[in-house]
Protein backbone atom coordinates (compact mmCIF):
# COMPACT_ATOMS: atom_id res chain seq x y z
CA UNK A 1 0.00 0.00 0.00
CA UNK A 2 0.88 3.49 -0.82
CA UNK A 3 0.71 5.69 2.04
CA UNK A 4 0.48 9.62 1.07
CA UNK A 5 2.60 11.54 2.99
CA UNK A 6 2.14 15.09 4.23
CA UNK A 7 4.92 17.20 4.44
CA UNK A 8 5.42 19.77 7.06
CA UNK A 9 3.30 18.01 9.62
CA UNK A 10 6.10 16.73 11.51
CA UNK A 11 7.39 17.74 15.04
CA UNK A 12 3.91 19.22 15.74
CA UNK A 13 3.62 19.74 19.16
CA UNK A 14 0.46 20.73 21.37
CA UNK A 15 3.12 23.23 23.86
CA UNK A 16 6.14 23.97 24.44
CA UNK A 17 8.51 22.22 27.26
CA UNK A 18 10.50 23.79 29.70
CA UNK A 19 12.70 22.13 32.59
CA UNK A 20 12.32 24.14 35.72
CA UNK A 21 14.07 21.65 38.24
CA UNK A 22 16.58 19.00 38.63
CA UNK A 23 18.10 17.05 41.31
CA UNK A 24 20.74 14.48 41.67
CA UNK A 25 22.52 12.47 44.42
CA UNK A 26 26.12 11.77 45.09
CA UNK A 27 27.29 9.02 42.25
CA UNK A 28 29.41 6.27 44.56
CA UNK A 29 30.40 3.07 44.04
CA UNK A 30 28.76 1.70 46.68
CA UNK A 31 25.18 3.52 48.44
CA UNK A 32 23.35 2.04 51.37
CA UNK A 33 20.56 3.87 49.92
CA UNK A 34 17.98 1.11 47.98
CA UNK A 35 17.46 2.22 44.19
CA UNK A 36 13.67 3.38 45.84
CA UNK A 37 15.71 5.83 48.63
CA UNK A 38 18.08 7.70 46.21
CA UNK A 39 15.63 7.91 43.69
CA UNK A 40 13.14 10.12 46.83
CA UNK A 41 16.52 11.51 47.20
CA UNK A 42 17.03 13.19 44.13
CA UNK A 43 13.32 13.54 43.08
CA UNK A 44 12.87 15.75 46.94
CA UNK A 45 16.31 17.63 45.58
CA UNK A 46 14.60 18.59 41.74
CA UNK A 47 11.06 19.49 43.81
CA UNK A 48 12.94 21.99 46.03
CA UNK A 49 14.28 23.84 42.84
CA UNK A 50 11.26 23.77 41.20
CA UNK A 51 9.48 25.01 44.56
CA UNK A 52 6.81 21.99 44.03
CA UNK A 53 5.14 19.38 45.85
CA UNK A 54 4.58 16.07 44.82
CA UNK A 55 1.38 16.82 44.43
CA UNK A 56 1.83 19.13 41.77
CA UNK A 57 3.23 16.07 39.78
CA UNK A 58 0.77 15.10 37.22
CA UNK A 59 2.68 12.09 35.58
CA UNK A 60 6.54 10.26 36.15
CA UNK A 61 8.86 8.68 33.83
CA UNK A 62 11.56 6.50 35.45
CA UNK A 63 14.29 5.32 33.40
CA UNK A 64 16.33 2.49 34.77
CA UNK A 65 19.15 0.25 33.20
CA UNK A 66 19.22 -3.82 32.97
CA UNK A 67 16.97 -5.74 35.76
CA UNK A 68 19.89 -8.21 35.32
CA UNK A 69 21.93 -5.45 37.77
CA UNK A 70 19.52 -5.16 40.60
CA UNK A 71 18.95 -9.21 40.20
CA UNK A 72 15.00 -8.44 40.24
CA UNK A 73 12.28 -7.97 37.68
CA UNK A 74 9.66 -5.66 37.27
CA UNK A 75 11.95 -2.90 38.57
CA UNK A 76 10.19 -0.13 37.29
CA UNK A 77 7.01 -1.38 39.83
CA UNK A 78 9.92 -1.91 42.54
CA UNK A 79 11.13 1.54 42.00
CA UNK A 80 7.38 3.07 41.96
CA UNK A 81 6.98 4.59 45.23
CA UNK A 82 10.50 6.36 45.41
CA UNK A 83 9.75 7.35 42.20
CA UNK A 84 6.87 9.12 43.12
CA UNK A 85 4.74 7.00 40.95
CA UNK A 86 1.92 5.63 43.21
CA UNK A 87 -1.71 6.88 41.86
CA UNK A 88 -0.63 8.82 38.74
CA UNK A 89 0.22 7.88 35.07
CA UNK A 90 3.74 5.82 35.44
CA UNK A 91 5.58 4.35 32.51
CA UNK A 92 9.46 3.60 32.68
CA UNK A 93 12.03 3.52 29.70
CA UNK A 94 14.60 2.19 28.85
CA UNK A 95 17.54 2.04 25.97
CA UNK A 96 20.45 0.78 28.28
CA UNK A 97 22.99 3.42 28.24
CA UNK A 98 21.18 6.16 26.44
CA UNK A 99 18.46 6.15 29.12
CA UNK A 100 20.42 8.98 30.84
CA UNK A 101 18.56 11.16 27.73
CA UNK A 102 15.73 8.52 26.80
CA UNK A 103 14.11 9.35 29.43
CA UNK A 104 14.04 12.97 29.34
CA UNK A 105 12.75 12.78 25.59
CA UNK A 106 9.60 10.41 27.14
CA UNK A 107 8.93 13.26 29.32
CA UNK A 108 8.87 15.65 26.53
CA UNK A 109 6.38 13.76 24.50
CA UNK A 110 4.11 13.70 27.89
CA UNK A 111 4.44 17.42 28.30
CA UNK A 112 4.33 18.37 24.42
CA UNK A 113 1.25 16.32 23.62
CA UNK A 114 -0.71 17.74 26.35
CA UNK A 115 -1.48 14.94 28.42
CA UNK A 116 0.75 16.62 31.29
CA UNK A 117 1.45 19.96 32.25
CA UNK A 118 3.88 18.86 34.79
CA UNK A 119 5.98 15.67 34.17
CA UNK A 120 8.81 14.27 36.67
CA UNK A 121 11.74 12.26 35.14
CA UNK A 122 13.82 10.20 37.75
CA UNK A 123 16.71 8.01 36.47
CA UNK A 124 17.96 5.61 39.13
CA UNK A 125 20.78 2.85 39.04
CA UNK A 126 22.54 1.05 41.53
CA UNK A 127 24.79 -1.17 40.08
CA UNK A 128 26.80 -2.60 43.11
CA UNK A 129 23.89 -5.55 44.02
CA UNK A 130 25.57 -7.69 41.68
CA UNK A 131 28.49 -9.26 43.46
CA UNK A 132 31.56 -9.19 43.04
CA UNK A 133 31.52 -6.97 40.03
CA UNK A 134 28.93 -5.32 37.74
CA UNK A 135 30.69 -6.80 34.66
CA UNK A 136 29.36 -10.02 35.79
CA UNK A 137 25.47 -9.01 34.22
CA UNK A 138 27.00 -7.34 31.64
CA UNK A 139 27.75 -10.87 30.18
CA UNK A 140 24.11 -11.29 29.53
CA UNK A 141 23.80 -8.37 26.94
CA UNK A 142 26.04 -10.51 24.18
CA UNK A 143 24.14 -12.83 21.69
CA UNK A 144 23.86 -16.16 23.19
CA UNK A 145 24.55 -18.12 20.13
CA UNK A 146 27.40 -16.44 18.18
CA UNK A 147 29.19 -13.93 20.89
CA UNK A 148 28.79 -15.55 24.31
CA UNK A 149 31.24 -18.93 23.66
CA UNK A 150 34.14 -16.54 22.98
CA UNK A 151 33.88 -15.74 26.60
CA UNK A 152 33.92 -12.28 26.17
CA UNK A 153 34.21 -8.80 28.21
CA UNK A 154 31.57 -6.20 27.62
CA UNK A 155 34.77 -3.77 27.28
CA UNK A 156 35.76 -5.63 24.26
CA UNK A 157 33.70 -3.59 21.79
CA UNK A 158 34.27 -0.67 23.15
CA UNK A 159 38.02 -1.53 22.74
CA UNK A 160 37.40 -2.44 19.10
CA UNK A 161 35.27 0.78 18.36
CA UNK A 162 38.24 2.68 19.93
CA UNK A 163 40.78 1.08 17.93
CA UNK A 164 38.72 1.08 14.25
CA UNK A 165 38.44 5.04 15.28
CA UNK A 166 42.09 5.29 15.85
CA UNK A 167 43.08 3.60 12.65
CA UNK A 168 40.70 5.00 10.34
CA UNK A 169 41.49 8.80 11.46
CA UNK A 170 45.19 8.30 12.43
CA UNK A 171 44.76 9.42 15.90
CA UNK A 172 47.20 8.53 18.75
CA UNK A 173 46.07 7.14 22.32
CA UNK A 174 47.67 10.51 23.74
CA UNK A 175 45.29 12.82 21.98
CA UNK A 176 42.37 10.50 23.23
CA UNK A 177 43.53 10.22 27.10
CA UNK A 178 43.54 13.84 27.20
CA UNK A 179 39.52 13.79 27.04
CA UNK A 180 39.91 11.88 30.69
CA UNK A 181 42.38 14.10 32.01
CA UNK A 182 40.20 17.35 31.00
CA UNK A 183 36.80 15.36 32.15
CA UNK A 184 38.19 14.09 35.59
CA UNK A 185 39.38 17.65 36.66
CA UNK A 186 36.22 19.51 35.59
CA UNK A 187 34.47 17.03 38.14
CA UNK A 188 36.62 18.27 40.68
CA UNK A 189 34.07 21.20 40.68
CA UNK A 190 31.11 18.56 41.07
CA UNK A 191 30.03 17.87 44.59
CA UNK A 192 28.46 14.22 43.44
CA UNK A 193 31.81 13.34 41.82
CA UNK A 194 33.08 9.97 42.57
CA UNK A 195 36.46 9.97 40.48
CA UNK A 196 37.82 13.98 40.64
CA UNK A 197 40.91 14.09 40.25
CA UNK A 198 43.81 15.71 38.57
CA UNK A 199 45.79 13.48 35.96
CA UNK A 200 48.34 13.79 33.50
CA UNK A 201 47.93 12.14 29.92
CA UNK A 202 51.13 9.73 31.12
CA UNK A 203 48.91 8.79 33.85
CA UNK A 204 46.49 7.24 31.43
CA UNK A 205 48.67 5.73 29.71
CA UNK A 206 50.14 3.89 32.00
CA UNK A 207 47.80 2.67 34.12
CA UNK A 208 46.74 -1.20 33.71
CA UNK A 209 45.92 -2.31 30.59
CA UNK A 210 41.79 -4.06 30.71
CA UNK A 211 40.97 -4.47 26.87
CA UNK A 212 43.89 -2.61 24.74
CA UNK A 213 43.96 0.34 23.28
CA UNK A 214 41.60 0.41 26.53
CA UNK A 215 43.43 1.34 29.77
CA UNK A 216 42.06 1.40 33.55
CA UNK A 217 41.87 5.52 33.40
CA UNK A 218 40.30 5.68 29.97
CA UNK A 219 37.53 4.09 31.44
CA UNK A 220 34.37 5.47 33.37
CA UNK A 221 33.83 3.61 37.26
CA UNK A 222 30.76 1.54 37.48
CA UNK A 223 28.09 4.01 40.18
CA UNK A 224 25.10 3.65 42.04
CA UNK A 225 22.96 7.37 42.14
CA UNK A 226 19.76 8.83 40.79
CA UNK A 227 19.06 12.09 39.64
CA UNK A 228 15.35 14.07 38.29
CA UNK A 229 14.11 16.40 36.46
CA UNK A 230 10.49 18.37 36.05
CA UNK A 231 9.76 19.17 33.07
CA UNK A 232 6.60 21.77 32.29
CA UNK A 233 4.52 23.91 29.83
CA UNK A 234 5.00 27.18 29.61
CA UNK A 235 1.76 28.11 31.67
CA UNK A 236 3.41 26.27 34.59
CA UNK A 237 7.27 27.66 33.93
CA UNK A 238 5.81 31.03 34.10
CA UNK A 239 4.84 30.73 37.38
CA UNK A 240 7.80 29.01 39.27
CA UNK A 241 10.88 30.68 37.56
CA UNK A 242 12.46 33.51 35.74
CA UNK A 243 15.08 31.24 34.14
CA UNK A 244 13.10 28.42 32.75
CA UNK A 245 15.02 26.26 30.37
CA UNK A 246 13.61 25.24 27.17
CA UNK A 247 13.74 21.93 25.34
CA UNK A 248 13.99 22.46 21.53
CA UNK A 249 14.36 19.31 19.94
CA UNK A 250 14.66 15.59 20.59
CA UNK A 251 15.80 12.68 18.54
CA UNK A 252 16.85 9.39 19.25
CA UNK A 253 17.98 6.54 17.12
CA UNK A 254 18.72 2.66 16.55
CA UNK A 255 21.40 1.12 14.23
CA UNK A 256 21.46 -2.85 13.65
CA UNK A 257 22.35 -5.36 16.39
CA UNK A 258 24.23 -6.60 14.56
CA UNK A 259 27.31 -4.67 15.36
CA UNK A 260 29.65 -6.84 13.61
CA UNK A 261 28.17 -5.45 10.06
CA UNK A 262 28.80 -2.00 10.81
CA UNK A 263 31.69 0.05 10.17
CA UNK A 264 32.63 1.25 13.75
CA UNK A 265 34.64 3.88 13.40
CA UNK A 266 31.34 6.36 12.80
CA UNK A 267 28.26 6.63 15.40
CA UNK A 268 25.59 6.90 12.38
CA UNK A 269 22.49 6.13 15.28
CA UNK A 270 23.97 9.08 16.83
CA UNK A 271 23.95 11.13 13.67
CA UNK A 272 20.46 10.63 12.83
CA UNK A 273 19.47 11.38 16.46
CA UNK A 274 21.03 14.28 15.91
CA UNK A 275 19.98 15.34 12.33
CA UNK A 276 16.27 14.85 13.56
CA UNK A 277 16.85 16.87 17.05
CA UNK A 278 18.62 19.71 14.89
CA UNK A 279 15.49 19.96 12.25
CA UNK A 280 13.28 20.06 15.25
CA UNK A 281 15.39 22.91 16.83
CA UNK A 282 15.95 24.50 13.52
CA UNK A 283 20.05 23.49 14.23
CA UNK A 284 21.69 24.34 10.60
CA UNK A 285 25.32 24.61 11.20
CA UNK A 286 25.66 22.81 15.04
CA UNK A 287 29.27 23.97 15.24
CA UNK A 288 28.54 27.24 15.26
CA UNK A 289 24.98 27.54 16.78
CA UNK A 290 25.80 25.20 20.06
CA UNK A 291 27.44 26.69 22.79
CA UNK A 292 27.67 23.88 25.22
CA UNK A 293 27.74 20.45 24.95
CA UNK A 294 26.96 16.99 26.81
CA UNK A 295 28.12 14.57 24.58
CA UNK A 296 27.93 10.58 26.43
CA UNK A 297 31.77 9.82 27.55
CA UNK A 298 31.74 6.20 29.30
CA UNK A 299 34.88 6.34 27.87
CA UNK A 300 37.16 9.11 26.58
CA UNK A 301 37.55 8.14 23.26
CA UNK A 302 33.66 7.97 23.11
CA UNK A 303 33.77 12.35 24.07
CA UNK A 304 35.24 12.41 20.48
CA UNK A 305 33.01 10.13 18.35
CA UNK A 306 29.78 11.17 19.95
CA UNK A 307 31.10 14.88 19.40
CA UNK A 308 31.68 13.89 15.49
CA UNK A 309 28.56 11.85 15.61
CA UNK A 310 26.50 15.17 16.75
CA UNK A 311 28.04 17.19 14.11
CA UNK A 312 29.95 19.75 16.65
CA UNK A 313 33.34 18.02 14.69
CA UNK A 314 34.50 16.53 11.34
CA UNK A 315 35.06 13.15 11.21
CA UNK A 316 38.52 12.75 12.63
CA UNK A 317 38.71 16.41 14.33
CA UNK A 318 37.44 16.09 17.42
CA UNK A 319 40.96 14.77 18.75
CA UNK A 320 42.35 18.28 17.63
CA UNK A 321 39.67 20.18 18.78
CA UNK A 322 40.53 18.83 22.43
CA UNK A 323 43.87 19.46 21.87
CA UNK A 324 43.46 23.13 21.36
CA UNK A 325 41.20 23.25 24.12
CA UNK A 326 38.21 24.22 22.31
CA UNK A 327 36.28 21.63 24.54
CA UNK A 328 37.33 22.82 28.41
CA UNK A 329 35.50 24.93 29.94
CA UNK A 330 37.05 27.97 28.99
CA UNK A 331 37.05 27.13 25.45
CA UNK A 332 34.83 28.11 22.51
CA UNK A 333 32.48 24.82 22.31
CA UNK A 334 33.03 23.37 26.39
CA UNK A 335 32.56 19.50 26.41
CA UNK A 336 30.99 18.13 29.58
CA UNK A 337 31.79 21.28 31.34
CA UNK A 338 29.89 18.68 35.03
CA UNK A 339 32.75 16.65 34.89
CA UNK A 340 30.96 13.59 32.40
CA UNK A 341 30.47 10.10 33.56
CA UNK A 342 34.66 9.81 33.91
CA UNK A 343 34.68 12.23 36.28
CA UNK A 344 31.42 12.44 38.13
CA UNK A 345 30.77 8.66 37.54
CA UNK A 346 28.07 5.85 35.69
CA UNK A 347 25.31 4.69 37.29
CA UNK A 348 24.10 4.23 34.18
CA UNK A 349 20.53 5.59 33.44
CA UNK A 350 21.21 8.22 36.15
CA UNK A 351 23.90 10.05 34.15
CA UNK A 352 20.63 11.78 32.95
CA UNK A 353 22.68 14.15 36.09
CA UNK A 354 25.60 14.91 34.24
CA UNK A 355 23.95 15.24 30.78
CA UNK A 356 20.66 16.53 30.51
CA UNK A 357 20.72 17.73 34.00
CA UNK A 358 23.38 19.69 33.57
CA UNK A 359 22.54 20.96 30.57
CA UNK A 360 20.19 22.80 32.22
CA UNK A 361 22.15 24.43 35.12
CA UNK A 362 24.63 25.53 32.67
CA UNK A 363 21.76 27.42 30.17
CA UNK A 364 19.96 28.26 33.36
CA UNK A 365 23.42 29.80 34.71
CA UNK A 366 23.17 28.18 38.22
CA UNK A 367 25.90 25.55 37.31
CA UNK A 368 28.34 27.52 40.08
CA UNK A 369 31.41 26.32 40.04
CA UNK A 370 31.37 24.39 36.93
CA UNK A 371 29.46 27.74 34.90
CA UNK A 372 31.29 27.68 31.55
CA UNK A 373 32.90 31.28 30.42
CA UNK A 374 31.68 31.72 27.20
CA UNK A 375 27.83 33.20 27.05
CA UNK A 376 25.38 30.58 26.28
CA UNK A 377 21.99 30.19 24.76
CA UNK A 378 21.82 26.98 23.16
CA UNK A 379 23.15 23.96 24.04
CA UNK A 380 23.10 19.53 23.23
CA UNK A 381 23.10 16.37 25.33
CA UNK A 382 23.33 13.39 24.52
CA UNK A 383 23.49 9.84 25.42
CA UNK A 384 24.17 6.04 23.71
CA UNK A 385 23.27 2.55 24.84
CA UNK A 386 22.65 -0.87 24.74
CA UNK A 387 25.01 -2.99 22.23
CA UNK A 388 26.40 0.21 20.69
CA UNK A 389 23.68 1.07 18.77
CA UNK A 390 21.46 4.03 20.32
CA UNK A 391 21.80 7.91 20.08
CA UNK A 392 19.13 9.74 22.03
CA UNK A 393 19.92 13.51 21.65
CA UNK A 394 18.12 17.05 23.36
CA UNK A 395 18.64 20.31 22.45
CA UNK A 396 17.76 22.80 24.82
CA UNK A 397 17.76 26.88 24.48
CA UNK A 398 17.32 29.44 27.34
CA UNK A 399 15.68 31.64 24.64
CA UNK A 400 11.88 30.40 23.85
CA UNK B 1 3.96 26.38 43.81
CA UNK B 2 5.42 30.43 44.28
CA UNK B 3 7.01 32.52 42.28
CA UNK B 4 11.14 33.34 42.45
CA UNK B 5 12.86 31.86 45.52
CA UNK B 6 16.18 30.06 43.65
CA UNK B 7 18.65 30.79 46.18
CA UNK B 8 19.62 27.03 47.01
CA UNK B 9 22.76 25.37 46.32
CA UNK B 10 23.42 24.17 42.78
CA UNK B 11 23.51 21.41 41.99
CA UNK B 12 20.44 20.42 44.48
CA UNK B 13 22.54 17.32 45.58
CA UNK B 14 21.44 14.55 48.29
CA UNK B 15 24.82 13.19 49.63
CA UNK B 16 23.89 9.50 50.27
CA UNK B 17 26.00 7.09 52.48
CA UNK B 18 28.96 5.63 50.39
CA UNK B 19 30.04 2.46 51.72
CA UNK B 20 32.96 0.25 51.20
CA UNK B 21 33.82 -3.44 49.34
CA UNK B 22 35.16 -4.22 53.17
CA UNK B 23 31.81 -2.83 54.90
CA UNK B 24 30.39 -6.02 52.57
CA UNK B 25 33.21 -8.35 53.18
CA UNK B 26 32.97 -7.80 56.99
CA UNK B 27 29.38 -7.45 57.22
CA UNK B 28 29.36 -4.00 58.89
CA UNK B 29 25.98 -3.43 57.09
CA UNK B 30 23.14 -5.44 56.50
CA UNK B 31 22.06 -6.90 54.00
CA UNK B 32 20.61 -10.25 52.36
CA UNK B 33 22.34 -12.42 49.56
CA UNK B 34 21.28 -14.41 47.08
CA UNK B 35 22.27 -16.99 43.92
CA UNK B 36 19.61 -17.14 41.72
CA UNK B 37 20.69 -19.95 39.04
CA UNK B 38 18.44 -20.13 36.28
CA UNK B 39 18.96 -22.24 33.03
CA UNK B 40 18.04 -21.31 29.96
CA UNK B 41 18.19 -23.30 26.05
CA UNK B 42 18.53 -20.88 23.66
CA UNK B 43 17.42 -22.08 20.23
CA UNK B 44 19.50 -20.83 17.29
CA UNK B 45 17.09 -20.98 15.12
CA UNK B 46 16.19 -20.69 10.94
CA UNK B 47 18.92 -19.22 10.23
CA UNK B 48 21.86 -19.38 12.99
CA UNK B 49 20.93 -23.54 13.35
CA UNK B 50 21.89 -24.25 9.61
CA UNK B 51 24.88 -21.80 10.25
CA UNK B 52 26.44 -23.81 13.32
CA UNK B 53 25.59 -26.86 11.26
CA UNK B 54 27.97 -26.06 8.55
CA UNK B 55 30.91 -25.36 10.99
CA UNK B 56 30.50 -29.04 11.64
CA UNK B 57 31.19 -29.58 8.35
CA UNK B 58 34.84 -26.87 8.51
CA UNK B 59 32.45 -24.37 5.99
CA UNK B 60 30.81 -21.14 6.66
CA UNK B 61 27.99 -20.20 5.14
CA UNK B 62 25.67 -16.72 4.20
CA UNK B 63 22.52 -15.57 2.90
CA UNK B 64 21.82 -13.21 0.25
CA UNK B 65 19.40 -10.94 -0.71
CA UNK B 66 18.52 -10.29 -4.33
CA UNK B 67 16.94 -6.80 -3.98
CA UNK B 68 20.20 -4.95 -2.08
CA UNK B 69 22.63 -7.35 -3.85
CA UNK B 70 24.07 -7.98 -0.46
CA UNK B 71 25.46 -11.30 1.08
CA UNK B 72 24.97 -10.94 4.32
CA UNK B 73 26.50 -12.79 7.02
CA UNK B 74 26.16 -14.25 9.56
CA UNK B 75 23.39 -15.45 8.15
CA UNK B 76 19.80 -14.34 8.57
CA UNK B 77 16.33 -15.31 7.51
CA UNK B 78 15.53 -12.02 6.14
CA UNK B 79 17.47 -9.21 4.70
CA UNK B 80 16.70 -6.16 7.89
CA UNK B 81 17.26 -3.52 4.55
CA UNK B 82 14.83 -4.52 1.79
CA UNK B 83 12.56 -6.69 5.00
CA UNK B 84 12.05 -9.30 2.69
CA UNK B 85 12.54 -12.80 2.86
CA UNK B 86 16.24 -13.98 1.95
CA UNK B 87 17.11 -15.62 -1.79
CA UNK B 88 19.46 -17.94 -1.59
CA UNK B 89 22.20 -19.85 0.51
CA UNK B 90 25.90 -19.37 -0.39
CA UNK B 91 28.90 -20.63 1.16
CA UNK B 92 31.75 -17.42 2.06
CA UNK B 93 35.56 -18.77 2.69
CA UNK B 94 37.30 -19.07 6.11
CA UNK B 95 39.85 -16.45 5.21
CA UNK B 96 38.97 -12.69 6.18
CA UNK B 97 40.46 -9.35 7.08
CA UNK B 98 41.02 -8.06 10.85
CA UNK B 99 38.51 -5.23 10.95
CA UNK B 100 39.41 -3.97 14.30
CA UNK B 101 41.21 -6.30 17.12
CA UNK B 102 41.66 -5.45 21.14
CA UNK B 103 44.11 -7.37 23.24
CA UNK B 104 42.10 -8.31 26.37
CA UNK B 105 44.00 -8.60 29.58
CA UNK B 106 40.19 -9.29 31.44
CA UNK B 107 38.08 -12.23 31.40
CA UNK B 108 34.42 -11.87 31.29
CA UNK B 109 33.72 -10.73 35.27
CA UNK B 110 36.64 -8.14 34.55
CA UNK B 111 39.38 -10.76 36.46
CA UNK B 112 42.87 -10.44 35.07
CA UNK B 113 43.84 -13.17 32.61
CA UNK B 114 47.47 -14.50 32.75
CA UNK B 115 47.81 -14.32 29.06
CA UNK B 116 46.41 -11.70 27.12
CA UNK B 117 43.80 -12.95 24.48
CA UNK B 118 43.53 -11.42 21.15
CA UNK B 119 39.96 -10.59 20.34
CA UNK B 120 39.13 -9.44 16.24
CA UNK B 121 36.22 -8.48 13.97
CA UNK B 122 36.95 -10.43 10.73
CA UNK B 123 35.06 -9.48 7.54
CA UNK B 124 35.03 -12.93 6.00
CA UNK B 125 35.88 -13.31 1.86
CA UNK B 126 33.00 -13.15 0.02
CA UNK B 127 30.32 -11.77 1.67
CA UNK B 128 29.30 -8.18 1.37
CA UNK B 129 31.51 -4.88 2.92
CA UNK B 130 31.30 -5.00 6.66
CA UNK B 131 30.11 -8.48 6.50
CA UNK B 132 32.18 -9.24 9.82
CA UNK B 133 32.14 -11.47 12.73
CA UNK B 134 33.81 -11.54 16.53
CA UNK B 135 36.28 -14.02 16.70
CA UNK B 136 39.84 -14.77 18.12
CA UNK B 137 42.88 -14.46 17.13
CA UNK B 138 45.54 -17.64 17.11
CA UNK B 139 49.36 -18.02 16.32
CA UNK B 140 50.23 -14.23 16.10
CA UNK B 141 52.05 -11.90 18.85
CA UNK B 142 49.74 -9.04 20.31
CA UNK B 143 52.50 -6.51 19.02
CA UNK B 144 52.60 -8.40 15.38
CA UNK B 145 48.41 -7.64 14.97
CA UNK B 146 47.00 -4.75 12.50
CA UNK B 147 44.19 -3.55 10.88
CA UNK B 148 44.14 -5.08 7.12
CA UNK B 149 45.51 -8.01 8.14
CA UNK B 150 44.63 -11.40 6.23
CA UNK B 151 44.02 -14.11 8.39
CA UNK B 152 42.49 -18.25 8.05
CA UNK B 153 40.39 -19.95 10.10
CA UNK B 154 42.13 -23.05 12.19
CA UNK B 155 39.10 -25.75 13.01
CA UNK B 156 39.13 -28.33 15.66
CA UNK B 157 39.54 -31.62 14.30
CA UNK B 158 35.98 -33.13 12.99
CA UNK B 159 35.34 -35.20 15.73
CA UNK B 160 35.63 -32.65 18.62
CA UNK B 161 33.21 -30.11 16.57
CA UNK B 162 30.28 -29.73 18.10
CA UNK B 163 28.53 -26.84 16.19
CA UNK B 164 29.45 -23.50 17.88
CA UNK B 165 31.31 -20.92 16.89
CA UNK B 166 33.98 -22.10 19.06
CA UNK B 167 34.96 -25.59 16.17
CA UNK B 168 37.04 -22.61 15.00
CA UNK B 169 39.82 -22.43 17.50
CA UNK B 170 41.04 -19.15 16.24
CA UNK B 171 42.16 -17.01 12.91
CA UNK B 172 45.88 -17.07 12.28
CA UNK B 173 47.82 -14.88 9.62
CA UNK B 174 48.14 -15.85 6.21
CA UNK B 175 51.44 -14.42 5.65
CA UNK B 176 54.20 -15.85 7.29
Amino acid sequence: MEVERISGLKFHKKQDVAIVGAGMTTFKRRLNETGKELSYLAIKQALEEADMDLSDIEMVVMGSAPDTFDGLHMKGEYLLDGSGGSDRPYMRVFVGGGTGVFAPIAGYWHVASGLADVCLVVCEEKMSSSHPHPQSAFKYIWDPILDRPLNPNLIWIFALEMNRYMHVHNIKHEDIALVSVKNKANALDHPCAQLAEKITVEDVLNSEPMALPVRRLDVSPPSDGAAALIMVAPHIARQVTDNPVWVTGVGWALDTTMWTNRDLYFPRYVAEAAKMAYRMAHITDPRKEIDVAEPYDPFDYKELHHMEGLGLAKKGEAPILTREGVTARDGDLPCSPSGGLLGVGNPIAATMGVKAGELYWQLAYRAGKRQVAKEVTTGVCQAWGDLMQVGTVMVMSNKR
Amino acid sequence: MSVGKKDISCPPEAPGTPLKDADITEKKVTYVEDHPDMRYAWTAGQAISRFLNELKEGRLIATKCNKCRRILFPPRMFCELCYKPIDDWVYVKDTGTVQTFSISYIDPDARPLEEPIIVAVIAVDGASKNMAFMHVLGEVEPKDVYIGMKVKAVWKPEEEREGSVTDIKYWKPMEK
